[in-house]
C-alpha cells in the first residue's frame, strides 16, 4: 500500500519532553474508516501520542503522515491537517461564551469559510444525530456533562472531518452518562468514520474496535484484534494491566 | 458538656411554634438596621451623624445657595450672608468650564463633536445598536470626525485653533476618550505580545510594560513636555497636547496590557487546544475564543484601569493645560471669586463621579449579562 492509503500512517516517531522520552519508536498505520482503541497505564503517553498525530504536541523524530499529508513545521500543512481531524477531549473544552449553536458553527464558518445559515442546518443536523438538538440556543454550563460531550462531538463533526480522535472521552462522566456518549461514537464507528479512542470502556472496545493497541512507558507494547487482546493477551504487562481494569 | 446544653428531660423536646415568618417593613428594618445590639448602636450612631451633616450640607448645596443672581462673591454673599454655596461663580464661568479658551464663534465644533462622541458611546454601549450590520465602522469613523472638527483645518475652511485654547470639560473628555479608545487596542496587543512564545515580542513587551508601570504618569507628563522637545529635531512642531495623549494612551495601555495577562492566564489551555483542534488560526482563535472570554474576566480590572486613567487626565494641569481644575484655579485667583475654593472642588468633584460611577454601574451590567454559566 501507498502512503495515501493509509488516514494515520506513524513511523518511528520518537518525542521528548526535556529530557523526559515520553514515546519511543512509535509505528501505528490506521486504514481508512478503521476504528483503534488505545489502552494503557497513567502517564504511558496515550494522549501525547493522539494530540502528535493533529499536532497539538511536536513530534522530534520520525514521521507522521496523516491523510497524505506529512506534519512539519509547515503551519499551512498543520492546518490542512486539523480541518480533516476532529478531536474530542476529556474536558469537553466547549467554549462557554458561545451557545451550543455558535460552538458548533464556529470552525465550519471561519475556517471553512461556509455561510452562516448553511452552517446552522448542518450543525442542528449534527445535534440532532447526537440527539440534543433541543439545546441549541443554551450555553454549555447549562447542560449536563454526556451532553456536552455530545455537543463537543458534533462541533468536531460539523467540520466534515475524515478521522477522528478521542482521548478519554468519558472518563470526566458519571457512569450514567457514559451509555449516551459511547452510543454516539458506536453510531460514527458503524457509518465509517476513521476513529482512535484513548479510552478504557473495554465493552466499547470489544463490541466496535477493529484493533486495541496496548501502551506502556511510551511504547506500543501489543496490537490485535479485540478478541485475542482480551482473551489471550500475549505480553506480561498486558495482562497485569487486563486484570487490574477487567478486576 | 451535652448535659449542660439540654435544658430538659431525655425524650421531653419542648413544643416550640415554628420560627416566626414576619415579613415587611419592621422586619426589613430589623434585619438590617438592628440584627444585633453591636450593629444596632452602630446603626444609631449613624443616624445620628447624617442627621448632623445631612441637613446643613442640604442647606448650604441648594437651600442657601445662589445660582443666578450674581455676578461677584460679594453679591452672593450680600443675598446669603455667606451661609450657602455661591454656584454663581460656576454659572458665570461655566462656557470656560466646558470649553476652555476655544473661540467663541468655532464652538458649534465642539458641540457637534460631543453630540458625534455620545453617539459613538451608544454604538459601542447598547448591546441593540451595536448588532446593527456595519455599524462598528462608525465607531472608528465618528472620533476621527472629531479629531478634524475641533482643531479645524485650513484645507477644509475650518480655521484651525491652536490647542493651547483647549480647555475645561471638553479637554478632559479628549484626553479621557482618546486614552481609553486607543489603550484597549494597544493593552491587548501588549498582552498577547507579553505571552507570546516569540522572545522578541515578548521581551519587548516585558520591558515596555516594567518601564511605563514603574514610572509615575506625572513623570512621562514631564518628559512629554519638556525632556522631548530635546530629543526632536528642531524646528518639529509637535504639538504638546498630542504629547500628552501619547503619553496619557501608552501609560493606560500599559496597565491594561497587566489586566488583560491576568485574564489571558485564566483561561484554561484546554480552550487554546479545542480552537487549535478545530483548525482555527491564531488570531481567529484570539479574537473568537480566548479574547472574549479573557476581556470578560477582566472587566473589572479595565473599568478601574479607565477609572483612573479619567481622573490622572487632572494631572495635566500641572503641565500647563487647562483642564476643569486649572480653569478653576484661575477662576478662584480672580478677585471677583475669591476664596470659592469649596464651590470649585465640589463641582468638579461631582463631575468626576457622575463619569467614574457610571462606568463602574455599566461594568456591573456588563458582567452579569456577559455571565453564561450557571
Ligand atoms: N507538557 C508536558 N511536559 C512535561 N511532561 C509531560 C507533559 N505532558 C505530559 N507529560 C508527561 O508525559 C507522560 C505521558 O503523558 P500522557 O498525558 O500522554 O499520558 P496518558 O497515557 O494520557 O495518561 P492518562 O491516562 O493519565 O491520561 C506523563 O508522564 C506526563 O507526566
Ligand atoms: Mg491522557
Amino acid at each position: 500500500m501507498s502512503d495515501n492509503d493509509f488516514a494515520i500512517k506513524i513511523n518511528k516517531m520518537h518525542k521528548w519532553y526535556g529530557d523526559f522520552h515520553v514515546l519511543r519508536d512509535i509505528n501505528l498505520e490506521v486504514t481508512k474508516g478503521e476504528i483503534i482503541v488505545v489502552c494503557g497505564p497513567s502517564g504511558s503517553g496515550k494522549s501525547t501520542m493522539i494530540r502528535c498525530i493533529n499536532r497539538l504536541e511536536e513530534h522530534q523524530q520520525g514521521d507522521i503522515i496523516v491523510d497524505g499529508i506529512e506534519l512539519t513545521n509547515d503551519v499551512k500543512k498543520i492546518d490542512e491537517v486539523r480541518r480533516e481531524v476532529g478531536m474530542c477531549f476529556q474536558h469537553f473544552n466547549l467554549f462557554p461564551h458561545l451557545t451550543i449553536l455558535e460552538n458548533c458553527t464556529l470552525a465550519p464558518i471561519w475556517v471553512r469559510g461556509m455561510a452562516k445559515a448553511e452552517a446552522e442546518e448542518i450543525a442542528m443536523g449534527f445535534l440532532e444525530k447526537v440527539k440534543i438538538p433541543e439545546q441549541a440556543s443554551k450555553f454549555p454550563g447549562q447542560l449536563s456533562g454526556g451532553q456536552q460531550q455530545r455537543v463537543a462531538i458534533a462541533r468536531s463533526l460539523c467540520m466534515k472531518p475524515r478521522i477522528m480522535l478521542f482521548d478519554e472521552p468519558t472518563s470526566a462522566l458519571d457512569p450514567e452518562m457514559i451509555k449516551e456518549v459511547l452510543d454516539v461514537m458506536t453510531d460514527l464507528a458503524s457509518e465509517g468514520m476513521t476513529m482512535i479512542c484513548v479510552t478504557h470502556e473495554m465493552g466499547f472496545a470489544k463490541q466496535v474496535a477493529d484493533r486495541v493497541i496496548f501502551m506502556d512507558a511510551g511504547q506500543i507494547i501489543e496490537e490485535n484484534k479485540p478478541e485475542p487482546f482480551f482473551d489471550n493477551p500475549q505480553n506480561e504487562r498486558t495482562k497485569l494491566f487486563l486484570s487490574q481494569i477487567l478486576h | 458538656m451535652s448535659e449542660q446544653i439540654r435544658e430538659y428531660e431525655l425524650g421531653m423536646h419542648p413544643e416550640l411554634p415554628p420560627p416566626n415568618r414576619q415579613s415587611g417593613l419592621v422586619k426589613w428594618v430589623m434585619d438590617n438596621l438592628f440584627p444585633s445590639v453591636g450593629s444596632g448602636i452602630i446603626t444609631v450612631i449613624c443616624l445620628i451623624f447624617l442627621y448632623y451633616v445631612i441637613p446643613p450640607l442640604f442647606n448650604w448645596a441648594f437651600w442657601d445657595s445662589v445660582v443666578f443672581n450674581a455676578t461677584s462673591r460679594e453679591e452672593c454673599y450680600a443675598i446669603n450672608d455667606g451661609k450657602g454655596a455661591c454656584w454663581a461663580f460656576i454659572y458665570r464661568r461655566w462656557d470656560q468650564f466646558v470649553y476652555g479658551f476655544y473661540p467663541e464663534a468655532e464652538r458649534w465644533r465642539v458641540n457637534i463633536s460631543f453630540i458625534l462622541l455620545a453617539m459613538t458611546l451608544v454604538i459601542v454601549l447598547a448591546e441593540k445598536v451595536r448588532k446593527v450590520k456595519g455599524i462598528m465602522w462608525l465607531v472608528l469613523i465618528l472620533p476621527i470626525i472629531c479629531a478634524i472638527l475641533i482643531p479645524g483645518s485650513e484645507l477644509l475652511g475650518l480655521t484651525p485653533v491652536p490647542t493651547n485654547k483647549f480647555g475645561g470639560f471638553m479637554l478632559t473628555l479628549i484626553i479621557g476618550m482618546t486614552g481609553i479608545f486607543v489603550s484597549l487596542p494597544i493593552g491587548i496587543g501588549l498582552a498577547l505580545a507579553r505571552i507570546s512564545s516569540l522572545p522578541i515580542f515578548s521581551v519587548f513587551a516585558t520591558l515596555f510594560i516594567e518601564f511605563i508601570r514603574g514610572v509615575p504618569l506625572i513623570t512621562l507628563l514631564f518628559i512629554a513636555s519638556t525632556l522631548l522637545s530635546y530629543f526632536l529635531p528642531p524646528g518639529t512642531n509637535f504639538d504638546l497636547l498630542v504629547r500628552v495623549l501619547i503619553m496619557v494612551t501608552i501609560f493606560s495601555a500599559a496597565y491594561l496590557a497587566e489586566v488583560i495577562r491576568g485574564g489571558l492566564a485564566a483561561i484554561p489551555r484546554g480552550q487554546y487546544e479545542a480552537a487549535d483542534a478545530l483548525g482555527l488560526s491564531y488570531w481567529k482563535s484570539m479574537r473568537l475564543v480566548i479574547l472574549p472570554q479573557a476581556l470578560k474576566i477582566s472587566i473589572p480590572g479595565i473599568v478601574s484601569s479607565f477609572i483612573g486613567l479619567f481622573k490622572d487626565t487632572t494631572l495635566v494641569v500641572i503641565i500647563g493645560l487647562l483642564d476643569p481644575l486649572g480653569i478653576g484655579a484661575a477662576a478662584i485667583a480672580d478677585i471677583k471669586w475669591t476664596a470659592l475654593g469649596y464651590e470649585l472642588y465640589v463641582f468638579i468633584a461631582v463631575f468626576f463621579f457622575i463619569c467614574c460611577f457610571g462606568m463602574s454601574r455599566y461594568s456591573l451590567y456588563l458582567e452579569r449579562k456577559l455571565h453564561t454559566g450557571h
